[in-house]
């Protein structure tokens, strides 16, 4: 047996590849429903962290900063198997859709707030001047400039998140890597753990090398 | 008649006195240039008629009868009161008609087209119609101040605040900027100017006021002030910002 018969065998890769595409469409499911929620939940937190009462503004700051500590296996753990303890009982989807939405967002919220203390103070300024309140001035002035500094750093972000949805295999959600262990377990072959590798390189190196291109040129446009 | 009112106004970082108990009255139409030396607190006096700069509790600011305070009033205030910055704050991201159009869009509910269309009339007044569909950062410096002079302009502000709006233009452009404020002043708005142009004091200016120390040192009509001052610190100001 060669090494092509066992790590790449095409035979086995015909088979299992239905398999590793529903595991495929349940990740992306995943990683964009966390992504866009830990968005929506980021910049909630960076605005609580930047313009609440200073209560808030405390305890958001310690949310951000614990779930940026907490290791993400452990925080989806928690969820799946202690809150039942609580009554509180989560699918596993649900579960790893809470744990990463709820690590993005801290992160996210830091990504947001360093793009809204980039603006200038001026730009806040004129638009008091002007008599826009405050709803008006992040969404008209400060956000479409502070998007444009952000971008890079969302990105990276969100290749993150999709990285990670492959944690949620241990709380027996069916996502790629889950579906890509049971391929190989079925026929004892790792060939579909290298089909699995394939697929989510195929996706995410496009959006490193994305990131990339995108931190040289505001880079260069910033000298 | 009063249209903007100061009394007693006190401005404090942290232990130091920026503003020491200034009385102000500026009258519908006038035209007062504020002068001074840098640290003199000039700035902070007109950005507190605005509530850019927070003021002391004691302090009492009015703008045609209303309170500067906080809140909804603060609003009504900000609407009424046009503001020029040094350095333009025009919005980058934002064509030179968006700029214009955004608060009266936004404040006044202004419908797009309605909006545009005023956007084009104040362009045209302020000579760079032709500009209109560039963004900020493709303008000379003195074109950008003619824009941010148009976008106060779009809210009909009673009173126009200008805070050193030639300072940070190469010197072959400060002209065609005191030349829009010179057209401006002629149309009756009220202008508070802060400013080093002595000669656009001269020629413009109902009341010239010298600043100093937090303080208000002297004031009165520009030929009063600037050519026969009768405070020692005036003549010492003039005669180093005039002989430079």
């Amino acid at each position: 047996m060669d090494i092509f018969d066992t790590f790449l065998n095409a035979e086995v890769m015909r088979r299992s590849f239905p398999m590793l595409l529903k595991g495929l469409w349940i990740t992306l499911q995943l990683g964009i429903s966390s992504i866009i929620a830990g968005l929506l939940l980021g910049l909630a937190l960076a605005m609580a962290r930047l313009y609440a009462v200073a209560p808030l503004r405390f305890l958001t700051r310690v949310y951000i900063d614990i779930f940026r500590s907490i290791p993400l296996l452990v925080l989806l753990i928690i969820v799946y198997y202690a809150l039942p303890f609580l009554g509180i009982r989560l699918s596993p989807f649900m579960s790893a859709m809470s744990a990463l939405t709820l690590v993005s967002g801290a992160y996210t919220a830091e990504i947001f707030r360093a793009g809204i203390e980039a603006i200038p103070k001026g730009q806040f300024e004129a638009s008091a001047a002007l008599g826009l309140n405050g709803r008006q001035t992040m969404a008209d002035v400060i956000l479409p400039q502070a998007v444009r500094v952000v971008i890079p750093p969302l990105t990276n972000n969100s290749i993150n998140v999709i990285k990670d949805t492959a944690l949620a295999s241990v709380v027996a959600m069916p996502d790629l890597l889950k579906q890509a262990t049971q391929a190989q377990a079925l026929s004892a072959n790792p060939t579909p753990l290298i089909g699995a590798a394939l697929i989510y390189l195929a996706f995410l190196w496009p959006l490193v090398a994305l990131v990339s291109r995108m931190e040289r040129r505001f880079a260069a446009r910033r000298r | 008649m009063t249209f903007v009112s100061i009394r007693n106004l006190r401005k404090y970082y942290g232990p130091f006195e920026a503003l020491k108990g200034i009385d102000l009255d500026v009258a519908k139409g006038e035209v007062v240039c504020v002068i001074g030396p840098s640290g003199s607190g000039k700035s902070t006096l007109i950005r507190c008629i605005n509530r850019l700069e927070d003021f002391s509790d004691d302090s009492r600011i009015s703008v045609d009868g209303i309170p500067v305070a906080t809140g909804r009033a603060l609003a009504k205030v900000r609407a009424e009161v046009g503001m020029v910055f040094q350095s333009f704050n025009l919005f980058p991201h934002l064509t030179v008609r968006e700029n214009v159009m955004l608060a009266p869009r936004r404040v006044r509910s202004t419908s797009r087209a309605d909006a545009a269309r005023q956007a084009d009339v104040l362009l045209d007044r302020v000579g760079i119609a032709s500009q209109a569909d560039k963004y900020p950062d493709h303008l000379s410096g003195g074109q950008q101040q003619r824009v941010a002079i148009a976008r106060a302009l779009a809210m009909e502000p009673q009173v126009m605040l200008f805070d050193e709006p030639t300072s940070a233009l190469d010197p072959e452009m400060v002209g065609e900027v005191l030349d829009v404020m010179r057209d401006l002043a002629r149309t009756g708005v009220t202008m508070i100017v802060v400013t080093h142009e002595m000669g656009f004091a001269a020629q413009v200016a109902d009341r010239v006021i010298f600043m100093d120390g937090g303080q208000i040192v002297e004031q009165g009509p520009p030929a009063q002030v600037l050519s026969n001052p009768s405070e020692p610190r005036t003549r010492n100001f003039l005669s180093s910002v005039l002989n430079h």
